[in-house]
């Protein structure tokens, strides 16, 4: 059980937390031709990274997203900021 | 008889005499024995039976590390099976039976399976059974397979408390090193919990002569003091299992036989491992004969139980530890005779116990053979957190190396087996400063097992592992570790290779030439010791696994007599009445067609979206057209996921340009919810937007039927119903006994609908009023199950039941926004795919079967005529009790172009001719809808 920091909450079990993206990816604007390579990139390409790594999560308890800096190897939680102040 | 109790010495109460049976032999034990002890001190040699060839086993170690010994106890009648004899104190009037022997460990029927050993050797299931088909031999394999059988009783009360705990510090084993290291961090001021799985701390330190200068037991006893007056928290009895993510360690607590045991999460911020280390055995020919123990162990049972397990014993010892051990047992007054085994193979006598020892060809007589094959620090856990293993050639063991949290290891889990080198590492740690592992003293003449050698020599005890099992595996390609393990099933037994692993790994890189270190180790998982699963959950089970959602009116509804069913996570009511299930839903159904139902619907999803950019972001969130939408009207509409797949349907609501309530499925509003801020605050302002989840605070009425409108005009609302001023798909808010009341002209049958919706508190009032009135128009409450029926006539859908993963918006029907909408939306790009264009798509289709004919099975796969190919399956089924007939909704290749087309229904090997129509069954025309 991994405990994360809310940056609005404190530390959590990882339970209350879900996942919602890796940080930085951008959509589309779907109003303009986009082939269908790039959609799927955006769909389904991960970086998926060894090592250090930049999430975007969920705490669901409190509803509020932030961006989480991790290791995804040692499992070390590397710091937590709010989406709209880290700006990605 | 060859065990003995001492007159003295031990833990044990002498005051305190207890009584066991074993196999149904009476005998006596003192408080303070476990099970093993107390057999052993009956001279009990034979105390279970192996796995595979029924072999007769003793008790080999005194604690975790004793594959052997394992029983079904009853007692105050209860029965547990899989107790291990060696770790479960004994308690008065115990009824112990072998497992995986019958009548008696002693005399196994099954005790003739070993004649037959040389063809039952490794993967013999896989080469024998193989033809001509593995499940004609099955039930007979299982049925020999396992070890006790699981009681058919139900204890009720047997329910694990479930502790959630933190500490600065977590020191596990109370050893010297532990103890020394708890002391020093509590009086340093950190929280500091110690725990230990036996009764009480102490461990290695009562087979020293003195501790700093201090008799073993007195200097236990002023530690323990010292660390619980500085505020230390002692756990005995204490398991620590298993290490997880950021330093949590599972720790489950003892309370006796029968009682469940208690789980910690414990969350550390530093560990200090002090777990000691376990007596390695000599593989050598018989080396499985009773009698045969670990030397360690036969010294904890003297210090521990004051059990001589022996009265000639030879010892075949190959390191310096040893000479500790053969003192105790000199002390006790056994006699001793030394084996050097690097003067020669050893091999053991005897069939039913010991009986000899021979080395060279010199036969010696000896009732007990007591090994050690050097020590293995226990380093299970180290593992489990993620720390490295270094090789150590000098004492031919892994030790731990660099660990990736704040682990500590000290004493003899770090490899350090001189009392006062390990103190000293006990008070570094203790004070949070890194240990650095000194010189040691120890030294021992590596001997493992040799590959080729006459004789059969035992790797793994419980599970029948012979060192020719090793090398047959080694010859059919099984190099591998981890498929030695699994081909051999060696240390799969229960105490998971305590005793087996080091061998077996050193076998396997003597048969390739390798050294040990390059052969590498299979990995170490939590549980450490067995653990009842039941730990895991506690009352986190049945109704308190994922609790329901409860409804305000479900006293009322529990009043008129409703059959509660869970539908989504919710608890409604499925219909209403005692008596036949199909015929009382079957007279709701008809009563909601000819008269008017009413039905709680609180459980929709009321979710408020607000502010300026409120309806841009609904516009984008949903496959529909918001922008259109104006105060006052509904709109019904779908959201994707980004990959065009069919999220969520529901109903939006304009109350004003910049406020809105997403009305979506009963069962998804929390996800919604989440869809809905990761949009919102990812890709949006989320200053400029608000949501806000209002379900539970809204209790809805909803009321359905040609004579709906009469029951709504009952209430005495103001509020004009005509159809005119009142249209389908708009929406009122007035008050109602001097509340907020919304009503909404939408439909989920086919029928004139009104939802209305008051604050939950005033959720009881209305009720009665609505079903009075509906009452007096020939109506009343219909449960879910009338609604679903009535809702698959007319062809409305259940996301997640009439839709599956791949289902998109135009496969239901409804393609106009893919083709007209010109802002972006969640998913558009993914509805203008290759894939979403395909026409051999799934759509959502009616199948009519042939006059007379019964029901389809949902699920039903729909195929050609006479054919065998799928093209698609029935999603919902049902003899429709208004329409007079069956009626099915069905996912169906290309399905919307398919109207008219006879196919058939296939279903368990049965075929049934349908045709496929549209998907409504019930005023395809609307003129009931809108009346």
């Amino acid at each position: 059980m991994q405990v994360f920091t809310c940056p609005f909450c404190g530390p959590r079990n990882e339970t209350e937390f879900h996942f919602v993206a890796e940080a930085g990816k951008v959509r589309p604007d779907t109003t303009q031709p986009i082939s269908d390579a790039e959609w799927a990139t955006y769909l389904h390409t991960q970086r998926n990274e060894k090592g250090p790594v930049r999430e975007v999560w969920m705490h669901t308890t409190c509803a509020e997203l932030f961006v989480m800096q991790r290791d995804s190897v040692t499992m070390a939680v590397l710091g937590t900021q709010a989406l709209r102040k880290d700006g990605s | 008889m060859t065990g003995r109790r001492l007159a003295s010495g031990g833990l044990i109460d002498r005051k305190a005499p207890l009584r066991l049976r074993f196999d149904g032999r009476p005998y006596g034990g003192f408080a303070g024995d476990t099970i093993a002890s107390a057999l052993l001190a009956n001279g009990v040699r034979i105390v279970g039976r192996s796995f595979k060839y029924h072999r007769p086993r003793g008790v080999w170690g005194a604690w975790v590390d004793d594959p052997n010994a394992m029983m079904t106890v009853r007692l105050n009648g209860r029965e547990m099976p899989n107790v291990p004899a060696a770790t479960t104190p004994l308690e008065d009037g115990m009824d112990v039976r072998a497992v995986n022997a019958w009548p008696s460990a002693k005399y196994d029927v099954k005790g003739g399976l070993d004649l037959f050993h040389r063809w039952l050797g490794a993967g013999f299931y896989y080469k024998t059974f193989i033809w001509p088909d593995w499940h004609l031999f099955e039930p007979a394999i299982r049925k020999m397979a396992g070890l006790g059988h699981v009681s058919d009783a139900v204890y009720d009360d047997y329910v694990s408390d479930q502790v959630n705990a933190a500490c600065d510090v977590l020191v596990i084993g109370g050893g010297p090193a532990g103890l020394i290291a708890a002391r020093t961090a509590a009086e340093r001021g950190e929280a500091v919990t110690l725990v230990d799985d036996h009764p009480d701390v102490g461990g290695s330190a009562l087979q020293e002569v003195a501790i700093a200068g201090a008799d073993p037991a007195k200097w236990v006893t002023a530690q323990k003091a010292a660390f619980v007056a500085a505020g230390g928290q002692v756990l005995v009895g204490t398991t620590a299992y298993g290490v997880y993510d950021h330093q949590l360690v599972g720790l489950i607590q003892q309370f006796g036989f029968g009682a469940a045991p208690r789980r910690w999460r414990m969350r550390a911020r530093r560990i200090v491992l002090a777990t000691g280390a376990l007596d390695r055995p000599v593989t050598c020919a018989n080396n499985d004969v009773p009698g045969v123990m670990s030397l360690q162990g036969a010294a904890d049972f003297v210090t521990r139980y004051g059990v001589l397990v022996g009265q000639r014993m030879a010892v075949v010892a190959n390191n310096a530890a040893a000479e500790r051990a053969v003192a105790v047992l000199d002390g006790a007054g056994g006699r001793i005779r030394r084996v050097d085994p690097a003067k020669g193979a050893v091999t053991v006598h005897g069939r039913r116990g010991v009986a000899g020892i021979s080395q060279k060809g010199t036969r010696r007589y000896a009732d007990t053979v007591l090994m050690s094959g050097g020590l293995t620090p226990l380093v299970h856990l180290w593992r489990h957190a993620g720390g490295k293993l270094d090789w150590c050639p000098d004492r031919q063991a892994y030790l731990p190396g660099k660990s990736p949290v704040d682990m500590v290891a000290v004493g003899a889990a770090n490899g350090t087996f001189d009392l006062e080198q390990a103190l000293e590492e006990g008070q570094t740690a203790g004070a949070g400063r890194s240990v650095t592992r000194g010189p040691t003293d120890y030294h021992l003449t590596p001997l493992w097992p040799k590959p080729g050698s006459a004789g059969r020599q035992w790797i793994d005890f419980q599970h029948d592992v012979t060192l020719k099992d090793v090398e047959m595996a080694a010859r059919e390609n099984y190099v591998s570790v981890e498929h030695l393990k699994r081909y051999t099933t060696l240390g799969m037994a229960a105490d998971q290779g305590k005793t087996a692993n080091m061998a077996g790994l050193a076998a396997m890189a003597s048969v390739q030439g390798v050294s040990i270190p390059e052969v590498g180790t299979t990995t170490f998982r939590p549980p450490f010791v067995p653990i009842p699963i039941e730990a895991f959950h506690g009352q986190h089970a049945k109704t308190q696994w994922a609790p329901v959602k409860r409804l305000p009116l479900e006293d009322l509804h529990r009043a008129a007599d409703a059959a509660l069913c869970e539908y989504g996570g919710w608890l409604r009511p499925g219909w209403y009445g005692q008596g036949d299930q199909t015929a009382l839903i079957a007279q709701e159904a008809v009563m909601a067609r000819t008269h008017v139902g009413v039905f709680d619907g609180s459980s929709l999803g009321k979710i408020a979206v607000m502010g300026p950019d409120a309806k841009a972001f609904l516009n984008f969130v949903y496959y529909n057209t918001i922008t259109t939408l104006k105060p006052g009207h509904l709109r019904y509409g779908f959201m994707l996921t980004e990959g065009g797949v069919v999220y969520d349907d529901g109903v939006v609501a304009c109350l004003s340009p910049e406020s809105y309530i997403v009305s979506c499925s009963s069962s998804h509003t929390d996800g919604v919810l989440r869809h809905l801020e990761a949009w919102r605050q990812d890709g949006n302002d989320p200053d400029r937007i608000f949501v806000h989840d209002t379900t539970q605070a809204w209790a809805t009425v909803t009321v359905t039927g040609p004579k709906a409108r009469e029951v709504v005009a009952a209430l005495g609302v103001a509020c004009d119903l005509d159809k005119a001023a009142f249209a389908h798909m708009t929406l009122r808010e007035t008050t109602w006994q001097g509340d907020a009341l919304r009503i909404a002209r939408v439909s989920f049958t086919g029928d004139v609908s009104f939802e209305i919706s008051v604050t939950a508190s005033k959720a009881a009032a209305l009720w009665e009023a609505v079903i009075a009135a509906a009452r007096d128009h020939g109506g009343g409450a219909i449960g879910l199950e009338a609604v679903s029926i009535l809702r698959a006539e007319k062809g409305y859908i259940m996301v997640g039941k009439d839709t599956d993963g791949e289902t998109m918006p135009h496969d239901l029907g409804f393609w106009a926004p893919r083709q007209k909408k010109t802002t972006a939306f969640v998913g558009d790009r993914s509805l203008r795919s290759e894939n979403a264009n395909r026409t051999s798509r799934k759509m959502l289709v009616g199948l009519r079967v042939q006059d007379g004919a019964a029901a389809l099975a949902t699920g039903a796969h729909v195929v050609l005529p006479g054919g065998e190919v799928s093209l698609g399956y029935v999603t919902f089924s049902y003899d429709s009790p208004t329409l007079g007939h069956p009626i099915a909704l069905a996912l169906v290749d290309n399905g919307a172009n398919r109207h008219g087309e006879g196919v058939e229904a296939w279903h368990m090997g049965s075929r049934q001719s349908v045709t496929i129509c549209a998907p409504c069954f019930y005023d395809a025309e609307g003129e009931k809808l809108h009346a």
